[in-house]
């Protein structure tokens, strides 16, 4: 009988991984930390074209791209004159299962399927999930989710449990949990067990699958306006929605296209811990995934993550949770869609910089989301006052995670906070090194490192030398 | 509803985890309470009543057994309460660009 202790089970890890993702990583790592990611890009995931045929044949991508006109008009009432950068929106909602998350499950659904696996499995709370399942259910194939989703009292954020709903729609089983990382013991024991893909989010596949966004926005903009966008604003968690639009719009020819990332700003709350699990209103595009997913993209569900933000994103900022729930409200009411509200975080942080923007300037915010019921700005700050959160009127700046939730009074008060990059950087150095207990690296993996941070090889060999690691 | 008949559409409750059996690195509070795991699916067993341990077959044809913990589970998430603060915010910004 087979040990299903959770000492034993994370030990096969690697085993039950290897067969999960049928791709062995090994044969792309050299140095001591070091991995030929463009290589693995390259060889694993699919091109542009043959993606295009893929989320062809189920009802993923061509989005529509429009111009938030009543919106930019607004942003011209807050800014300075010849300032208000026009804000155009790239529509994903209009995807099957209703995000963009759909690109993603789109490309490691078809690939599971190629590869003879009967099912797939993935570990989400968010919109990944019913991307998979909608991506399953077209191509046959049988599902798992599983999600963390309840505190200890099994009391759930209203966001996750719609996402738990809209999955058994489209016919997959979802294995429910409390608070903790040991979902991932859980999720090896479902693979086991099934045999199925893992349908990561982290895979070549699921980052390639999000090119085709980049390389839309590019063209689609080229068509409207002749010239790319100046700046596009991606919600930022995990990193692959940031990842996989940069490589496209690198891939497109937009090179000059500035790529910001944007998160709400969840400081102060732990991601794993049962009491404050409730206490925020936002359940992913937060600090809480975006800053340890830059700093240590390793960290997930596969032994190499294909979603690399630091090498793609130019700027980082925060925005709050009130500031989203905010421009939430607006673009329903000026723009007259539904969206959100969690896609909406760079929708907030596109506002707050087109105040600071040239007026001819053009940015674009590359994703919106489906809304229904429980996800949706009224469940969630229903739920938020429920869980003791003080929900008020007042200066974004008020807001402090876990405490309140306060509704900036006009878009004047909206503003983004950048984050340092240059701290983003060296953390993610620092942990390179750490978790592999590293005292001495070689020359291949200083210009690894240089790639992977954007930093210059001398200031790889500097903090190296801060760290007390050798260079051979 | 405290009992359930073959081929019903259930939910069950296993734990997973004991607070003792909990990974290290996770926070004080959350090592305090067991990792728990609901699935739902049509319960195999003839007949069951709420908390029998029974058998079921979900969505993706796995068999899988635990506590029978709800019967025709419903999904009972909402539209909230109307939240005022945000009710106001729709009328400004409909009442800003009126006036541009």
């Amino acid at each position: 009988m087979i040990d299903l202790s959770y000492q034993a089970v994370m030990g096969r890890k690697n085993e039950i991984m290897k067969k999960a993702v049928g791709l062995d990583y090994s044969v792309f790592e050299y140095g001591k930390l070091s991995f030929d990611y463009e290589g693995m890009m390259e060889k694993v995931a699919y091109s542009i074209p043959e993606m295009q045929k893929i989320q062809y044949e189920t009802k993923v991508g061509n989005t529509s791209l429009f111009e938030l006109k009543n919106i930019n008009k607004l942003i011209k009432k807050y800014a300075q004159k010849g300032k208000g950068a026009r804000i155009f929106i790239k529509d994903e909602a209009a995807n099957a299962s209703g995000s963009f998350k759909a690109r993603r499950a789109s490309i490691s659904v078809y690939h599971a399927k190629k590869m003879g696996y009967k099912g797939v499995i993935a570990a989400t709370s968010g919109n990944y999930g019913a991307a998979v399942a909608s991506q399953a259910a077209q191509r046959g194939l049988k599902c798992i989710i599983v999600q963390e989703v309840f505190d200890s009292r099994k009391i759930g954020q209203p966001e996750i449990l719609e996402k738990a709903r809209k999955c058994e729609a489209f016919g997959a089983e979802v294995v429910q949990l409390t608070v903790g990382p040991e979902l991932f013991y859980m999720f090896l024991r479902l693979l086991e067990e099934t045999g199925y893909f893992n349908a990561s989010l982290y895979t070549p596949f699921g980052i390639a699958g999000v090119e085709t966004l980049g390389y839309e926005v590019a063209n689609q903009m080229k068509d409207m306006e002749g010239r790319y966008p100046d700046v596009v604003i991606a919600t930022h968690a995990g990193g692959g929605n940031l990842t996989g639009t940069a490589r496209g719009l690198i891939k497109a020819g937009a090179e000059d296209t500035k790529v910001i990332g944007a998160s709400v700003d969840l400081t102060g709350l732990h991601m794993a811990s049962d009491r404050d699990f409730n206490r925020k209103s936002f359940t992913t595009g937060h600090t809480g995934f975006g800053v340890p997913f830059a700093t240590w993209p390793d960290r997930s569900d596969v032994p190499r993550n294909a979603a690399r933000v630091l090498r793609y994103m130019d700027r980082y900022v925060t925005v709050t949770q009130g500031d989203v729930f905010y421009v939430t409200e607006m673009l329903a009411q000026l723009e007259g869609i539904e969206r959100g509200p969690a896609g909406n975080t760079s929708l907030a942080a596109a506002i707050a910089l087109a105040k600071e923007m040239d007026e001819d300037k053009i940015i674009v915010v590359q994703e919106t989301e489906y809304t229904g019921a429980g996800k949706h700005p009224m469940p969630q700050l229903t739920f938020a006052k429920q869980n003791g959160i003080e929900v008020r009127r007042g200066n974004s700046i008020e807001n402090i995670p876990g405490k309140n939730v306060v509704i900036p009074e006009n878009i004047g008060q909206i503003t983004a906070k950048d984050f340092d990059m240059n701290r983003l950087r060296h953390s993610y150095i620092k942990n390179a090194v750490e978790n592999k207990k590293l005292t001495e690296v070689t020359m291949e993996d200083v210009k690894f490192l240089a790639e992977d941070t954007k930093l210059a090889k001398e200031e790889v060999i500097e903090a190296l030398k801060e760290l007390k690691v050798a260079i051979d | 509803m405290n009992t359930a008949r073959k081929g019903q559409w259930v939910e069950i409750e296993n734990l997973v985890l004991k607070p003792e059996e909990r990974a290290p690195q996770v926070p004080e509070d959350t090592k305090a309470v067991p990792l728990m795991m609901w699935t739902k699916g049509f319960l195999e067993d003839e007949a069951a009543e709420i908390g029998d341990v029974v058998t079921i077959k979900t969505l993706s044809g796995r068999i899988t057994s635990g506590k029978l913990v709800v019967v025709n589970p419903r999904h009972e998430h909402n539209f909230g309460h109307p939240v005022e603060e945000l009710l106001d915010v729709g009328v400004e910004v409909r009442k800003e660009i009126e006036n541009l």
